[in-house]
Protein backbone atom coordinates (compact mmCIF):
# COMPACT_ATOMS: atom_id res chain seq x y z
CA UNK A 1 0.00 0.00 0.00
CA UNK A 2 2.46 2.69 1.02
CA UNK A 3 4.75 1.72 -2.66
CA UNK A 4 3.57 4.80 -3.97
CA UNK A 5 4.04 6.99 -1.08
CA UNK A 6 7.60 5.93 -0.44
CA UNK A 7 9.47 7.14 -3.17
CA UNK A 8 8.32 10.53 -2.45
CA UNK A 9 8.81 10.46 1.26
CA UNK A 10 12.56 9.28 0.65
CA UNK A 11 12.78 12.26 -2.08
CA UNK A 12 11.51 14.79 0.65
CA UNK A 13 13.79 13.24 3.21
CA UNK A 14 17.16 13.24 0.21
CA UNK A 15 16.43 16.78 0.19
CA UNK A 16 17.29 17.77 3.75
CA UNK A 17 19.86 15.28 4.25
CA UNK A 18 21.46 14.77 0.44
CA UNK A 19 24.34 12.97 1.95
CA UNK A 20 22.02 10.13 3.95
CA UNK A 21 21.77 6.63 2.79
CA UNK A 22 18.03 6.16 3.41
CA UNK A 23 18.27 2.38 1.96
CA UNK A 24 19.90 1.43 5.32
CA UNK A 25 17.42 3.79 7.20
CA UNK A 26 15.44 1.13 9.36
CA UNK A 27 11.52 1.78 9.11
CA UNK A 28 11.28 1.87 12.21
CA UNK A 29 14.07 4.28 13.60
CA UNK A 30 13.19 7.83 14.59
CA UNK A 31 13.59 10.10 11.81
CA UNK A 32 14.95 13.25 13.99
CA UNK A 33 17.48 10.99 15.50
CA UNK A 34 18.77 9.02 12.94
CA UNK A 35 18.95 11.75 10.38
CA UNK A 36 19.41 14.41 12.92
CA UNK A 37 16.87 16.56 12.16
CA UNK A 38 16.26 19.71 14.51
CA UNK A 39 12.86 21.54 14.42
CA UNK A 40 13.49 23.39 11.29
CA UNK A 41 14.28 20.12 9.71
CA UNK A 42 11.18 18.61 10.60
CA UNK A 43 8.84 21.36 9.43
CA UNK A 44 10.34 21.47 6.10
CA UNK A 45 9.63 17.32 6.11
CA UNK A 46 6.28 18.00 6.86
CA UNK A 47 5.97 21.68 4.23
CA UNK A 48 7.60 18.97 1.95
CA UNK A 49 5.16 15.76 2.78
CA UNK A 50 2.20 18.13 2.30
CA UNK A 51 3.56 19.45 -1.36
CA UNK A 52 4.37 16.11 -1.98
CA UNK A 53 0.94 13.77 -1.22
CA UNK A 54 -1.27 16.83 -0.14
CA UNK A 55 -1.53 15.56 3.26
CA UNK A 56 -1.20 18.37 6.19
CA UNK A 57 0.00 17.11 9.22
CA UNK A 58 -0.61 18.92 12.21
CA UNK A 59 1.77 19.69 15.02
CA UNK A 60 -0.36 17.24 17.06
CA UNK A 61 0.60 14.59 15.22
CA UNK A 62 3.86 14.86 15.07
CA UNK A 63 4.65 12.04 16.93
CA UNK A 64 2.46 9.85 14.60
CA UNK A 65 4.90 10.31 12.28
CA UNK A 66 8.20 10.07 13.71
CA UNK A 67 9.38 7.10 11.93
CA UNK A 68 9.37 6.26 8.41
CA UNK A 69 7.19 3.34 8.82
CA UNK A 70 4.20 5.35 10.76
CA UNK A 71 5.09 8.32 8.92
CA UNK A 72 3.86 5.77 5.45
CA UNK A 73 0.63 4.57 7.60
CA UNK A 74 -0.04 8.15 8.45
CA UNK A 75 0.08 9.29 4.70
CA UNK A 76 -2.15 6.08 3.72
CA UNK A 77 -4.32 6.56 6.11
CA UNK A 78 -4.88 10.47 5.51
CA UNK A 79 -4.20 10.82 1.65
CA UNK A 80 -7.72 11.46 0.05
CA UNK B 1 32.01 54.40 -13.30
CA UNK B 2 32.65 52.85 -10.35
CA UNK B 3 35.40 49.29 -9.42
CA UNK B 4 33.25 46.29 -7.85
CA UNK B 5 35.58 45.50 -4.98
CA UNK B 6 36.00 42.02 -3.37
CA UNK B 7 33.49 42.52 0.07
CA UNK B 8 34.34 42.12 3.36
CA UNK B 9 31.64 39.18 4.42
CA UNK B 10 33.03 39.91 8.27
CA UNK B 11 35.67 40.95 10.74
CA UNK B 12 37.97 37.57 9.64
CA UNK B 13 38.03 37.95 6.36
CA UNK B 14 40.98 38.92 4.76
CA UNK B 15 40.88 37.72 1.38
CA UNK B 16 38.40 35.99 -1.07
CA UNK B 17 38.92 33.51 -3.94
CA UNK B 18 36.76 34.17 -7.21
CA UNK B 19 34.85 31.07 -8.31
CA UNK B 20 33.27 31.74 -10.95
CA UNK B 21 31.78 35.11 -12.42
CA UNK B 22 28.22 35.19 -13.07
CA UNK B 23 28.45 38.10 -15.63
CA UNK B 24 30.19 39.07 -18.75
CA UNK B 25 31.52 42.86 -19.83
CA UNK B 26 28.30 44.40 -21.21
CA UNK B 27 25.76 42.55 -19.30
CA UNK B 28 23.72 44.86 -17.39
CA UNK B 29 23.22 44.59 -13.72
CA UNK B 30 20.84 45.72 -11.05
CA UNK B 31 21.84 46.60 -7.36
CA UNK B 32 21.11 43.23 -5.62
CA UNK B 33 21.69 41.23 -8.59
CA UNK B 34 24.67 38.33 -8.29
CA UNK B 35 27.53 38.73 -10.23
CA UNK B 36 30.20 36.31 -8.80
CA UNK B 37 30.46 33.46 -6.26
CA UNK B 38 33.22 34.02 -4.08
CA UNK B 39 34.64 31.38 -2.05
CA UNK B 40 35.83 32.86 1.91
CA UNK B 41 37.36 30.37 4.58
CA UNK B 42 33.84 30.06 5.44
CA UNK B 43 31.64 29.40 2.48
CA UNK B 44 30.71 29.85 -0.89
CA UNK B 45 28.96 33.05 -1.24
CA UNK B 46 26.83 34.56 -4.28
CA UNK B 47 27.86 38.34 -4.10
CA UNK B 48 25.58 40.75 -5.37
CA UNK B 49 26.13 44.19 -6.87
CA UNK B 50 25.48 47.18 -5.08
CA UNK B 51 24.54 49.46 -7.70
CA UNK B 52 22.93 49.24 -11.35
CA UNK B 53 24.72 49.30 -14.45
CA UNK B 54 26.40 47.71 -16.89
CA UNK B 55 29.55 45.48 -16.23
CA UNK B 56 32.42 47.18 -18.38
CA UNK B 57 35.29 44.95 -17.62
CA UNK B 58 35.69 41.80 -15.40
CA UNK B 59 39.41 42.62 -13.65
CA UNK B 60 40.31 38.94 -11.53
CA UNK B 61 40.31 36.01 -13.50
CA UNK B 62 38.42 32.81 -11.77
CA UNK B 63 40.09 30.92 -9.76
CA UNK B 64 42.09 33.84 -7.83
CA UNK B 65 42.04 34.85 -4.53
CA UNK B 66 42.62 38.32 -3.71
CA UNK B 67 42.34 40.42 -0.60
CA UNK B 68 39.60 42.10 0.59
CA UNK B 69 39.15 45.64 -1.10
CA UNK B 70 40.52 44.58 -4.60
CA UNK B 71 38.63 45.47 -7.69
CA UNK B 72 37.53 42.81 -9.23
CA UNK B 73 35.18 44.28 -11.83
CA UNK B 74 34.39 47.96 -13.21
CA UNK B 75 30.81 48.98 -13.88
CA UNK B 76 29.38 51.89 -15.41
CA UNK B 77 26.57 53.15 -13.24
CA UNK B 78 23.28 53.54 -14.92
CA UNK B 79 22.98 56.71 -13.76
CA UNK B 80 26.67 58.19 -15.06
CA UNK B 81 25.63 57.08 -18.67
CA UNK B 82 22.51 59.05 -18.43
CA UNK B 83 22.80 62.14 -16.03
CA UNK B 84 26.65 62.99 -17.06
CA UNK B 85 29.85 62.98 -14.90
CA UNK B 86 28.56 63.99 -11.04
CA UNK B 87 25.08 61.45 -10.16
CA UNK B 88 24.17 61.78 -6.69
CA UNK B 89 25.08 59.30 -3.90
CA UNK B 90 27.53 57.07 -5.80
CA UNK B 91 28.83 56.25 -2.53
CA UNK B 92 28.54 52.89 -1.32
CA UNK B 93 29.54 51.64 1.64
CA UNK B 94 31.46 48.55 -0.43
CA UNK B 95 33.42 50.72 -2.04
CA UNK B 96 34.19 53.64 0.59
CA UNK B 97 35.79 51.05 3.30
CA UNK B 98 36.77 47.79 2.35
CA UNK B 99 36.59 46.53 5.83
CA UNK B 100 32.99 47.90 6.73
CA UNK B 101 30.27 45.55 6.74
CA UNK B 102 28.03 46.55 3.48
CA UNK B 103 24.29 47.57 3.86
CA UNK B 104 22.04 44.70 2.44
CA UNK B 105 20.05 45.14 -1.10
CA UNK B 106 17.05 45.18 0.22
CA UNK B 107 17.20 48.96 1.85
CA UNK B 108 14.62 50.73 0.09
CA UNK B 109 16.64 52.78 -2.55
CA UNK B 110 17.53 56.49 -1.48
CA UNK B 111 14.61 58.71 -2.91
CA UNK B 112 17.91 60.67 -4.88
CA UNK B 113 18.57 57.52 -6.99
CA UNK B 114 18.22 58.29 -10.60
CA UNK B 115 15.94 56.58 -12.36
CA UNK B 116 17.59 53.61 -14.63
CA UNK B 117 17.89 54.72 -18.26
CA UNK B 118 18.26 52.92 -21.18
CA UNK B 119 21.25 50.29 -21.93
CA UNK B 120 23.87 52.78 -23.93
CA UNK B 121 24.41 51.61 -27.43
CA UNK B 122 28.33 51.23 -27.52
CA UNK B 123 28.51 48.79 -25.25
CA UNK B 124 29.52 45.33 -26.68
CA UNK B 125 26.52 42.70 -26.07
CA UNK B 126 27.81 39.40 -24.35
CA UNK B 127 28.53 36.39 -26.56
CA UNK B 128 25.27 35.24 -27.23
CA UNK B 129 26.23 31.73 -27.93
CA UNK B 130 28.25 31.12 -24.42
CA UNK B 131 25.74 33.54 -22.07
CA UNK B 132 22.62 30.46 -22.11
CA UNK B 133 24.88 27.37 -21.19
CA UNK B 134 25.50 29.23 -17.93
CA UNK B 135 22.08 30.18 -16.94
CA UNK B 136 20.74 26.79 -17.50
CA UNK B 137 22.54 24.92 -14.82
CA UNK B 138 21.61 25.67 -11.32
CA UNK B 139 24.14 24.95 -9.06
CA UNK B 140 24.96 25.98 -5.07
CA UNK B 141 27.89 28.01 -4.75
CA UNK B 142 29.66 25.15 -2.30
CA UNK B 143 28.58 22.77 -5.60
CA UNK B 144 30.89 25.16 -7.83
CA UNK B 145 34.06 24.83 -5.57
CA UNK B 146 33.76 21.09 -4.98
CA UNK B 147 33.53 20.44 -8.55
CA UNK B 148 36.60 22.82 -9.26
CA UNK B 149 38.20 20.69 -6.42
CA UNK B 150 37.42 17.61 -7.52
CA UNK B 151 37.36 18.51 -11.45
CA UNK B 152 33.85 17.39 -12.33
CA UNK B 153 31.95 18.75 -15.08
CA UNK B 154 28.85 20.09 -13.79
CA UNK B 155 27.23 19.69 -17.16
CA UNK B 156 27.33 16.00 -16.46
CA UNK B 157 25.96 16.17 -13.13
CA UNK B 158 22.37 15.59 -12.13
CA UNK B 159 20.97 17.69 -9.70
CA UNK B 160 18.72 16.41 -6.78
CA UNK B 161 18.49 20.21 -4.54
CA UNK B 162 15.38 22.18 -4.94
CA UNK B 163 13.92 23.38 -8.32
CA UNK B 164 16.72 20.74 -9.76
CA UNK B 165 19.97 22.35 -8.17
CA UNK B 166 23.01 21.10 -8.34
CA UNK B 167 24.36 19.93 -4.95
CA UNK B 168 27.58 19.58 -3.14
CA UNK B 169 26.31 16.13 -2.44
CA UNK B 170 25.70 15.62 -6.35
CA UNK B 171 29.07 16.54 -7.11
CA UNK B 172 30.59 14.38 -4.39
CA UNK B 173 28.66 11.32 -5.70
CA UNK B 174 29.74 12.49 -9.39
CA UNK B 175 32.90 12.83 -8.28
CA UNK B 176 33.53 9.47 -6.50
CA UNK B 177 35.18 7.81 -9.52
CA UNK B 178 37.91 10.52 -9.44
CA UNK B 179 41.34 10.14 -8.27
CA UNK B 180 40.71 11.10 -4.14
CA UNK B 181 43.64 13.66 -3.69
CA UNK B 182 42.53 16.71 -5.87
CA UNK B 183 44.26 19.72 -6.02
CA UNK B 184 42.71 22.84 -4.75
CA UNK B 185 44.09 25.80 -5.76
CA UNK B 186 42.31 27.52 -3.12
CA UNK B 187 43.63 25.67 -0.09
CA UNK B 188 47.04 26.73 -0.67
CA UNK B 189 48.33 26.80 3.42
CA UNK B 190 46.96 29.76 5.57
CA UNK B 191 45.32 32.63 4.22
CA UNK B 192 48.28 35.08 4.88
CA UNK B 193 50.70 33.24 2.82
CA UNK B 194 47.92 32.12 -0.06
CA UNK B 195 46.86 35.99 -0.84
CA UNK B 196 48.42 36.54 -4.37
CA UNK B 197 48.50 40.52 -5.65
CA UNK B 198 46.79 40.54 -8.30
CA UNK B 199 49.59 41.73 -10.35
CA UNK B 200 51.17 37.96 -10.08
CA UNK B 201 47.69 36.35 -11.10
CA UNK B 202 48.83 34.57 -13.94
CA UNK B 203 52.08 33.07 -12.00
CA UNK B 204 50.29 32.27 -9.19
CA UNK B 205 47.18 30.43 -11.60
CA UNK B 206 50.45 28.31 -13.27
CA UNK B 207 52.26 27.39 -10.67
CA UNK B 208 50.85 27.93 -6.65
CA UNK B 209 48.97 24.62 -6.57
CA UNK B 210 51.77 21.92 -7.54
CA UNK B 211 51.92 19.59 -4.64
CA UNK B 212 49.52 21.27 -1.90
CA UNK B 213 47.05 19.54 -0.12
CA UNK B 214 43.56 19.85 -0.60
CA UNK B 215 42.31 20.69 3.01
CA UNK B 216 38.70 19.46 3.92
CA UNK B 217 36.00 22.20 3.89
CA UNK B 218 35.06 21.87 7.61
CA UNK B 219 39.17 22.27 8.38
CA UNK B 220 38.59 25.64 6.26
CA UNK B 221 35.49 26.88 8.47
CA UNK B 222 37.18 25.69 11.81
CA UNK B 223 39.93 27.76 11.31
CA UNK B 224 37.53 30.96 9.96
CA UNK B 225 35.72 30.22 12.94
CA UNK B 226 39.13 30.20 15.29
CA UNK B 227 40.14 33.52 13.61
CA UNK B 228 36.76 35.79 14.44
CA UNK B 229 36.49 34.26 18.25
CA UNK B 230 40.18 34.90 19.04
CA UNK B 231 39.78 38.44 17.29
CA UNK B 232 36.59 38.73 19.48
CA UNK B 233 37.98 37.43 22.87
CA UNK B 234 41.28 39.61 22.20
CA UNK B 235 38.99 42.81 21.08
CA UNK B 236 35.89 42.57 23.17
CA UNK B 237 35.90 42.99 26.90
CA UNK B 238 32.81 41.03 27.38
CA UNK B 239 30.35 40.79 29.97
CA UNK B 240 27.38 38.03 30.65
CA UNK B 241 23.89 38.02 31.76
CA UNK B 242 21.14 35.17 31.98
CA UNK B 243 17.96 35.21 32.56
CA UNK B 244 15.05 32.59 32.72
CA UNK B 245 11.69 33.40 30.69
CA UNK B 246 7.98 31.36 31.54
CA UNK B 247 7.20 30.66 27.93
CA UNK B 248 4.29 28.68 29.15
CA UNK B 249 1.62 30.67 28.45
CA UNK B 250 3.39 31.87 24.88
CA UNK B 251 3.91 28.08 23.27
CA UNK B 252 0.27 27.50 24.03
CA UNK B 253 -0.72 30.34 22.30
CA UNK B 254 2.19 29.49 19.20
CA UNK B 255 0.53 25.46 19.25
CA UNK B 256 -3.07 27.42 19.03
CA UNK B 257 -2.60 29.70 16.54
CA UNK B 258 -0.42 26.89 14.67
CA UNK B 259 -3.50 25.01 14.56
CA UNK B 260 -4.78 27.78 12.34
CA UNK B 261 -2.15 28.37 9.77
CA UNK B 262 -1.26 26.21 6.64
CA UNK B 263 1.80 23.89 6.85
CA UNK B 264 3.85 26.51 5.12
CA UNK B 265 3.27 29.30 7.62
CA UNK B 266 3.84 27.38 10.75
CA UNK B 267 6.18 29.45 13.72
CA UNK B 268 8.22 27.44 15.28
CA UNK B 269 9.97 29.27 18.75
CA UNK B 270 13.27 30.39 16.83
CA UNK B 271 11.22 33.20 15.25
CA UNK B 272 9.55 34.23 18.69
CA UNK B 273 13.17 34.86 19.52
CA UNK B 274 14.28 36.73 16.02
CA UNK B 275 11.52 38.71 16.81
CA UNK B 276 11.79 39.47 20.37
CA UNK B 277 15.31 40.60 19.65
CA UNK B 278 14.70 42.69 16.84
CA UNK B 279 12.20 44.65 18.63
CA UNK B 280 14.00 44.83 21.57
CA UNK B 281 17.14 46.62 19.93
CA UNK B 282 14.62 49.56 19.42
CA UNK B 283 14.32 50.52 23.69
CA UNK B 284 17.66 49.70 23.85
CA UNK B 285 19.91 50.32 20.44
CA UNK B 286 23.06 50.19 21.74
CA UNK B 287 22.84 46.16 21.64
CA UNK B 288 22.24 46.23 17.55
CA UNK B 289 24.97 47.94 15.25
CA UNK B 290 28.70 47.40 14.39
CA UNK B 291 31.76 48.76 16.56
CA UNK B 292 34.38 49.44 13.96
CA UNK B 293 37.52 52.14 14.01
CA UNK B 294 37.44 52.82 17.64
CA UNK B 295 33.82 54.02 17.76
CA UNK B 296 29.94 52.07 17.64
CA UNK B 297 27.45 52.76 14.71
CA UNK B 298 24.30 52.36 16.27
CA UNK B 299 22.12 50.15 13.30
CA UNK B 300 19.00 51.58 12.04
CA UNK B 301 17.41 48.31 11.43
CA UNK B 302 17.63 45.12 12.98
CA UNK B 303 19.18 42.68 10.88
CA UNK B 304 19.38 39.16 13.18
CA UNK B 305 21.95 36.90 12.42
CA UNK B 306 21.18 33.39 13.46
CA UNK B 307 23.81 31.01 13.95
CA UNK B 308 23.25 27.57 11.80
CA UNK B 309 24.88 24.42 12.25
CA UNK B 310 26.52 23.80 8.93
CA UNK B 311 26.83 19.68 7.56
CA UNK B 312 30.29 18.72 8.12
CA UNK B 313 30.52 20.77 11.61
CA UNK B 314 30.94 24.17 11.80
CA UNK B 315 28.63 27.66 12.17
CA UNK B 316 27.88 30.29 10.31
CA UNK B 317 25.28 33.04 11.53
CA UNK B 318 23.81 34.44 8.01
CA UNK B 319 21.00 37.32 8.59
CA UNK B 320 17.41 37.62 8.76
CA UNK B 321 17.22 41.39 6.99
CA UNK B 322 14.77 43.59 8.63
CA UNK B 323 13.45 40.99 11.55
CA UNK B 324 12.80 44.33 13.33
CA UNK B 325 10.03 45.21 9.87
CA UNK B 326 8.65 41.66 9.36
CA UNK B 327 5.34 40.39 10.65
CA UNK B 328 6.15 36.86 12.38
CA UNK B 329 5.09 34.63 10.08
CA UNK B 330 7.51 36.86 7.36
CA UNK B 331 10.63 36.27 9.91
CA UNK B 332 9.63 32.39 10.09
CA UNK B 333 9.69 32.00 6.32
CA UNK B 334 13.04 34.11 6.37
CA UNK B 335 14.17 31.94 8.76
CA UNK B 336 13.59 28.46 7.39
CA UNK B 337 14.83 29.74 3.52
CA UNK B 338 18.01 31.17 5.35
CA UNK B 339 18.69 27.90 7.13
CA UNK B 340 17.98 25.68 4.40
CA UNK B 341 20.50 28.15 2.12
CA UNK B 342 23.33 28.30 4.62
CA UNK B 343 23.08 24.63 4.66
CA UNK B 344 23.51 23.87 1.22
CA UNK B 345 25.32 26.98 0.61
CA UNK B 346 23.76 28.86 -1.19
CA UNK B 347 24.27 32.19 1.13
CA UNK B 348 24.45 35.80 -0.50
CA UNK B 349 26.32 38.16 0.54
CA UNK B 350 24.30 40.64 1.73
CA UNK B 351 23.19 37.90 4.53
CA UNK B 352 26.45 37.21 5.62
CA UNK B 353 27.86 41.12 5.70
CA UNK B 354 24.63 42.33 8.01
CA UNK B 355 24.19 40.80 10.95
CA UNK B 356 23.87 44.10 13.64
CA UNK B 357 23.37 41.35 16.57
CA UNK B 358 23.16 37.61 16.77
CA UNK B 359 21.09 34.93 18.37
CA UNK B 360 22.76 31.37 18.94
CA UNK B 361 20.07 29.02 20.16
CA UNK B 362 21.23 25.62 21.14
CA UNK B 363 17.86 24.92 22.45
CA UNK B 364 16.26 21.55 20.40
CA UNK B 365 18.48 18.86 22.35
CA UNK B 366 20.40 18.17 24.70
CA UNK B 367 19.10 20.19 27.37
CA UNK B 368 21.22 23.38 27.28
CA UNK B 369 20.51 25.48 30.25
CA UNK B 370 22.62 28.61 29.17
CA UNK B 371 24.96 29.71 26.11
CA UNK B 372 27.70 31.69 27.34
CA UNK B 373 28.05 33.13 23.64
CA UNK B 374 31.08 35.14 22.02
CA UNK B 375 30.07 38.64 20.30
CA UNK B 376 30.74 37.95 16.56
CA UNK B 377 33.15 41.24 15.50
CA UNK B 378 31.98 43.79 14.52
CA UNK B 379 28.75 43.03 16.46
CA UNK B 380 28.23 44.48 20.07
CA UNK B 381 25.95 41.63 21.41
CA UNK B 382 25.25 38.06 21.13
CA UNK B 383 21.89 36.53 22.38
CA UNK B 384 22.11 32.92 24.15
CA UNK B 385 18.92 30.59 24.18
CA UNK B 386 18.84 27.03 25.91
CA UNK B 387 16.56 24.22 25.66
CA UNK B 388 13.16 24.79 26.30
CA UNK B 389 12.26 22.43 29.27
CA UNK B 390 9.36 22.44 31.76
CA UNK B 391 10.65 23.31 35.05
CA UNK B 392 9.83 24.13 38.71
CA UNK B 393 8.77 28.04 38.59
CA UNK B 394 7.70 29.66 41.63
CA UNK B 395 5.30 32.73 41.09
CA UNK B 396 3.00 34.28 43.85
CA UNK B 397 4.09 31.89 46.62
CA UNK B 398 3.05 28.88 44.65
CA UNK B 399 5.37 27.07 42.83
CA UNK B 400 4.09 25.31 39.46
CA UNK B 401 5.71 23.13 36.34
CA UNK B 402 6.24 26.00 33.29
CA UNK B 403 7.73 25.42 29.88
CA UNK B 404 11.09 27.97 30.65
CA UNK B 405 13.89 28.95 28.60
CA UNK B 406 17.06 30.60 30.01
CA UNK B 407 17.98 33.43 27.76
CA UNK B 408 21.61 34.76 28.24
CA UNK B 409 23.41 38.06 26.81
CA UNK B 410 27.00 38.14 25.81
CA UNK B 411 28.04 42.31 25.66
CA UNK B 412 30.53 44.36 24.57
CA UNK B 413 31.76 46.46 27.55
CA UNK B 414 33.41 48.81 24.85
CA UNK B 415 29.40 50.14 24.23
CA UNK B 416 27.36 49.26 27.07
CA UNK B 417 27.40 47.75 30.49
CA UNK B 418 25.33 45.17 32.58
CA UNK B 419 22.73 48.17 33.38
CA UNK B 420 21.66 48.24 29.97
CA UNK B 421 22.10 44.41 28.94
CA UNK B 422 19.75 43.47 32.18
CA UNK B 423 17.03 46.42 30.45
CA UNK B 424 17.88 44.84 26.93
CA UNK B 425 17.22 40.79 28.31
CA UNK B 426 14.00 42.70 30.55
CA UNK B 427 12.45 43.50 26.92
CA UNK B 428 13.39 40.80 25.62
CA UNK B 429 11.36 38.54 28.26
CA UNK B 430 8.61 41.22 27.88
CA UNK B 431 7.89 40.73 24.31
CA UNK B 432 8.34 37.25 24.35
CA UNK B 433 5.67 36.88 26.71
CA UNK B 434 3.02 39.08 24.69
CA UNK B 435 3.04 36.69 21.81
CA UNK B 436 0.44 38.67 19.56
CA UNK B 437 2.47 41.96 19.26
CA UNK B 438 5.52 40.15 18.14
Amino acid sequence: MNDSIRPEVERVLRELRPEADLATLPADADLREELDLDSMDFLNFVIGVHEATGVDIPEADYARVSTLQTCLDYLEQHRS
Amino acid sequence: MADFLMPSLGADMDAGRLVEWRVRPGDQVERGDIIATIETDKAAIDVEVWESGTVEALLVEEGTRVPVGTPLARIAAAALSAAGPEAPDQAQPVETSAAAPVEPPTTPREATAPPRPAPPEAVPQPAAAEAPSRERLRVTPLARVRAEELGVNLAGVRGTGPDGAITQADVERAGEGEPAAAISPSEAGPPAAAIEEPSETAAAETGATVGEQTEPRAATLRRAIAAAMSLSNRDIPHYYLSMAVDLSSTLAWLERTNQQRGVAERVLPSALFVRAVALATHEVPEMNGHYLDGQFRAAERAHVGFAVAVPGGGLIAPAILEADRKSLVEVMTALRELVSRARAGTLRSSELASPTITISSLGERGGIDTVYGIVNPPQVALVGVGSIVERPWAEGGMVGARRQVTLSLSGDHRVSDGHRGALFLAAIDRLLRDPERL
